[in-house]
């Protein structure tokens, strides 16, 4: 007779805590302050532990790993990889690949463990994600890519973090993106549930940063429509995002973060050089003339008006 | 002979009141009068255009249309940014010689009659087709680094402006020597005026 279920058989035999080890590269630390504003942070850690973690309480201290390298069931690496950058002593080339090859999961949390982010700026030639350099996939974990899940963000939401860790606590298939983002979580735009896009559809642009009123694409730089990311989906401290604040996006989920002049639309003869994703140029224009050519008087104004 | 489909007709009824608005003007111009051009029932043209501003408008449609795909091929070719100039000045001013009507249309019926086309061609939707191959022209020019960045309205308004007031003038048989003869040194003048320093 066959086993019961496969349900069954995927769920652990033994319901003991995932067991979790977080190392740091060359970081900030954003991404551990990301994570501890997960407002379930607590029933998150109910079913993990952590053997290591920075900052939260831990089973053993980073020099103690060292010692005995220990089995895991997830490595979460923050920040950016290079090979001589050293942790207790050691060598991100040697320890890094010694917690990866005794883990079943890694996560690549934030941009520049993912694709070398900011830090890379620093020092490019020896700067690089765990799995990928930029665009290409030429960390030094790329000989493990399948165990490699990307959650790249500047800094990664806490939730897409607690997203993946019940994804493999239930035992779970990850479906993911060419740079092993999850799709659940960046098959969608920045631009997907912004409030501004029906001012984006008819073209009313916001002169300032800050205010509730007008689209951030075509004068103050907003990568939001060429971005993968649920920001607007899965909102930031479960209230906002920075398109809902009014700042652009930033574009810090791709493989081109940091581009230059973040806050300004580079533009060629007044239209945009970069198009949203996948819309050919000509339709886009002749989509943006369109809607130039009338007036609508309910996105001209204020949408709360203390003078009126 | 086979009988045209109901848009071959509606294509030949505009190519017919093309000749008459570009010639006698928007108010001369009735639907008595395109009908008899045509050799039809006045009846007969209201069910191919319900009203005489819905015919302008499918002309400027239409004439947009045409200029634009003529763009459109040249911006898909393989010339450089003052080639490029040089074929649309050279086509802008055949078409102006060939088809007149077309390019007097859109400058004294559509341009000088704004009032008629207010409620259905607002801004540049009309003339989309063509506004948006001018804007695909200037971006790729000033991307590749042969023209100067600037206001793309101030760039159109040199090209276009020039080419439609030398079309007019020619209308009105003012230039000496015959519109083609100025093609080389127009299309120097606009390449003068937008490339970069």
């Amino acid at each position: 007779m066959n086993p019961p279920s496969a349900i069954t058989s995927t769920m652990p035999s033994n319901p003991t805590k995932l067991k979790i080890i977080w190392l740091q590269g060359i970081t900030c630390n954003g991404n551990t302050h990301s994570f501890l504003n997960d407002p379930l942070l607590g029933t998150l850690l109910d079913e993990v532990e952590f053997i290591h973690h920075p900052i939260l309480p831990a089973q053993k201290t980073l020099k103690e790993v060292v010692k005995k390298i220990p089995k895991s069931d997830i490595l979460i690496f923050e920040g950016a990889y290079s090979a001589s950058f050293e942790r207790a002593g050691v060598p991100m080339e040697t320890l890094l690949l010694a917690l990866a090859s005794k883990t079943k999961h890694i996560i690549a949390m934030g941009s520049c463990a993912s694709f070398g982010g900011i830090f890379k700026e620093g020092a490019p030639e020896h700067i690089s994600g765990i799995l990928f350099d930029k665009e290409q996939e030429s960390g030094p974990l790329r000989s493990m890519r399948e165990k490699v899940i990307t959650l790249s963000g500047c800094p990664a939401h806490p939730k897409w973090l607690s997203f993946v860790i019940d994804m493999i606590v239930s035992g779970k298939t990850i479906a993911v993106d060419e740079y092993r983002r999850p799709k659940a979580l960046y098959s969608y735009l920045v631009h997907n549930g912004c409030l501004r896009n029906e001012y984006f559809e008819w073209k009313v642009d916001s002169d300032h940063f800050g205010t509730k009123e007008g689209c951030l694409f075509y004068a103050q730089g907003c990568q939001g429509p060429m971005t993968h990311g649920s920001c607007n989906k899965i909102l930031w401290n479960e209230v906002s995002s920075k398109t809902r604040a009014g700042t652009p996006c930033v574009g810090c989920t791709e493989p081109t973060f940091p581009k230059s002049n973040l806050f300004s639309t580079k533009t060629y003869m007044s239209i945009p050089s970069e198009m949203p994703l996948g819309i050919p140029k000509r339709s886009y224009l002749a989509l943006a003339g369109a809607a130039k050519s009338f007036h609508i008087k309910r996105l001209e104004e204020r949408l709360i008006d203390d003078n009126a | 002979m086979a009988r045209l489909t109901k848009e071959e007709r509606k294509v030949s009824i505009m190519t017919k009141a093309l000749e008459l608005f570009s010639k006698e003007g928007f108010y001369q111009t009735t639907m008595p009068s395109i009908a008899e051009k045509i050799g039809m029932s006045v009846g007969n043209l209201y069910n191919y255009f319900t009203s005489k501003e819905m015919l302008a408008k499918d002309l400027i449609l239409y004439i947009a249309n045409i200029l634009g795909e003529e763009i459109r091929k040249i911006n898909e070719s393989p010339l450089n940014t003052k080639e490029k100039i040089e074929a649309i000045v050279h086509m802008y001013f055949k078409i102006a010689q060939e088809r007149p009507e077309t390019i007097e249309y859109f400058l004294r019926v559509y341009l000088s009659n704004r009032e008629v086309f207010q409620n259905c061609c607002e801004g540049m939707i009309c003339v989309s087709a063509f506004v948006t191959e001018l804007m695909i022209f200037f971006e790729e020019g000033v991307r590749s680094g042969e023209l100067k960045d600037q206001e793309f309205f101030s760039a159109f308004g040199l090209f276009m402006g020039y080419l439609g007031g030398m079309v007019f003038i020619n209308g009105e048989k003012i230039l000496p020597k015959p519109l083609e003869s100025y093609e080389s040194s127009i299309s120097d003048n606009i390449y003068n005026a937008l490339k970069s320093n």
